[in-house]
């Protein structure tokens, strides 16, 4: 009698996971990596469905930082790519695993901190503020250190200013990498009061969660453009190729381009990006 | 403070109003623990019982191993499953990764030492004279096994209910090789780690609090089993 209630428990656990757990593992899917900062902005939210009407397709969006994004298409493990690192997509794509680099938005990055601003960077140009930020060594720095194109970009900030990096990561406490994606280390760095940097969308959208006030924002080495690339059917035949063509087709047409541009306006006041359908944006 | 109230408040409201969300994510999250837990468990007792009623040498030392597998961290278990079905892996042909087919996979083995090793305890809890007696009356060896698996049941139904509970708690493997998508891999664990990234304190605590809601409602049901 036990033996039997515990059998048809299990039993109808199982039937229970087929048909509420594994619903849609047959249908067809398209897995995109996008960066955390295009995710955390809620832009995927929104176009999700759009797209999965049109197309008739499971739209599966997989969060990472551009390291890990151009990673899973290395491995084949996604069909499409969204990221925001031009040298490394362009490497991406010469080495066979990317079809073609397809800018599709821009917006810029930001370099943020307390209202306060201790350290006096507000209204320098983005390398001079790294170098006072450098020299004071007294106001936390939040680094994403997580290897994503937010990370790329403050790395060739570094750069420009003059430094190495490892010797500015290695420099003492007030540099702290938080290995996380945008939304968390912005929120690491408002409870810190200190700095990072930050792409404009991702602030705006957490804006009301910061004690954080947008310091340092013109400056060419700022403009952030976010591309999407279709891993290379060559290389991995066995994802999702048209589809993914269907999806960057989606992207840059005239109408979601419009809708991207209008994205944000609503709820922060400002849009969050400037569509750029498959050219590059000159700073 | 505050938010811990909040959290309690924001549960209670999404338990009683049946959020479709919510409800889809924890049925999620039950849905694939529970798989996994009744493959790991279908595994695990046939083997646990092979394995002590067996004397074989190096018995202690599989045991201990098996033992220290309780402490697989999960996020290793992740990167095991992600590396070998990774499309560019050994058998990445089957694409498996990001669905919660990898999840349930990753689960089985995170949670069969936990399984196995308490089963083998369960078993040598029992009195030898047992299953001395049942073979002496002319019972098989798959009897036998029964007949003590059947006196063990409270600690092997305990030994189930610890993998289980390992299963629907963790997040490090659910992340790795289900990526947390919306709507088809994200689980209760998962969503927590997504709503507290976003800042969403309460929300998380929430989805913490149904969590537990839902292992006690397990446990709970399977006290009733154990005491018929």
């Amino acid at each position: 009698m036990k033996r039997k209630i515990i059998v048809a428990i299990l039993a109808g656990l199982v039937i229970a996971s087929l048909l509420a757990g594994f619903v849609g593992c047959g249908q067809q899917r398209l897995k995109v990596a996008t960066t955390t900062s295009l995710y955390d902005t809620g832009l995927w939210d929104y176009l999700e469905p759009i797209f999965e009407e049109e197309y008739g397709v499971e739209l599966d969006i997989l969060y990472a930082g551009t390291g890990i994004a151009l990673e899973y298409g290395m491995r084949g493990d996604v069909d499409v790519i969204a990221v925001h690192s031009k040298a490394r997509e362009e490497q991406f794509v010469a080495e066979g695993y990317g079809v073609e680099r397809v800018p599709f938005a821009y917006n810029y990055f930001l370099i943020v901190g307390p209202e306060g601003d201790p350290a006096g960077i507000k209204d320098m140009s983005p390398e001079d503020a790294f170098r006072t930020l450098y020299e004071a060594a007294s106001s936390s720095f939040i680094s994403r250190g997580d290897d994503s194109g937010t990370h790329g970009k403050e790395k060739a900030i570094w750069a420009s200013a003059g430094y190495d990096y490892e010797a500015v990561r290695t420099a003492g406490q007030w540099y702290v990498e938080a290995g996380r994606g945008m939304g968390p280390t912005l929120l690491m760095a408002s409870e810190m009061q200190g700095y990072t940097l930050t792409d404009i969308g991702t602030f705006l959208s957490y804006k009301s969660e910061l004690e954080l006030v947008p310091l340092v924002e013109e400056g060419a080495i700022l403009l952030n453009v976010y591309s999407v690339i279709a891993i290379s059917p060559e290389k991995h035949p066995g994802t999702n190729i048209e589809m993914a063509n269907n999806l960057i087709a989606f992207l840059t047409s005239p109408q979601i381009q419009e809708l991207i541009g209008n994205y944000g306006v609503e709820q922060y006041g400002m849009p969050l990006f400037t569509p750029c359908a498959g050219a590059e944006p000159q700073s | 403070m505050t938010e811990l109230w909040e959290g309690l408040v924001t549960a209670v409201k999404l338990i009683i109003s049946l959020d479709p969300e919510v409800m889809e994510i924890a049925g999620r999250s039950l849905a694939i623990s529970a798989t996994s837990s009744t493959i790991a468990a279908l595994i695990c007792l046939p083997l646990g019982a092979v394995i002590h009623s067996n004397k074989f040498p190096g018995k202690r030392t599989l045991i201990n191993i098996v033992q220290t597998l309780f402490s697989l961290p999960t996020v290793a278990v992740g990167l095991f499953v992600f590396v070998l079905f990774s499309r560019a892996g050994p058998i990445g042909g089957l694409d498996i990764m990001f669905t919660p087919v990898a999840m349930v996979i990753g689960q089985v083995i995170l949670i069969s030492p936990i399984m196995l090793g308490l089963t083998i305890s369960a078993l040598s809890g029992v009195d030898k004279a047992i299953a001395d007696t049942a073979i002496s009356l002319g019972a098989s060896g798959l009897q036998t096994a029964v007949i003590t698996l059947r006196e063990a049941r409270f600690a092997v139904l305990a030994g189930l209910i610890m993998g289980f509970g390992r299963a629907i708690s963790e997040v490090g493997l659910s992340l790795m090789v289900g990526g947390n998508i919306a709507g088809f891999t994200r689980t209760i664990t998962t969503a927590i780690s997504l709503e507290t990234s976003k800042g969403d304190l309460e929300l998380a605590l929430a989805l913490g609090i149904i969590l537990i809601v839902i292992a006690l409602v397990i446990n709970l049901v399977l006290n009733r089993v154990q005491q018929r």
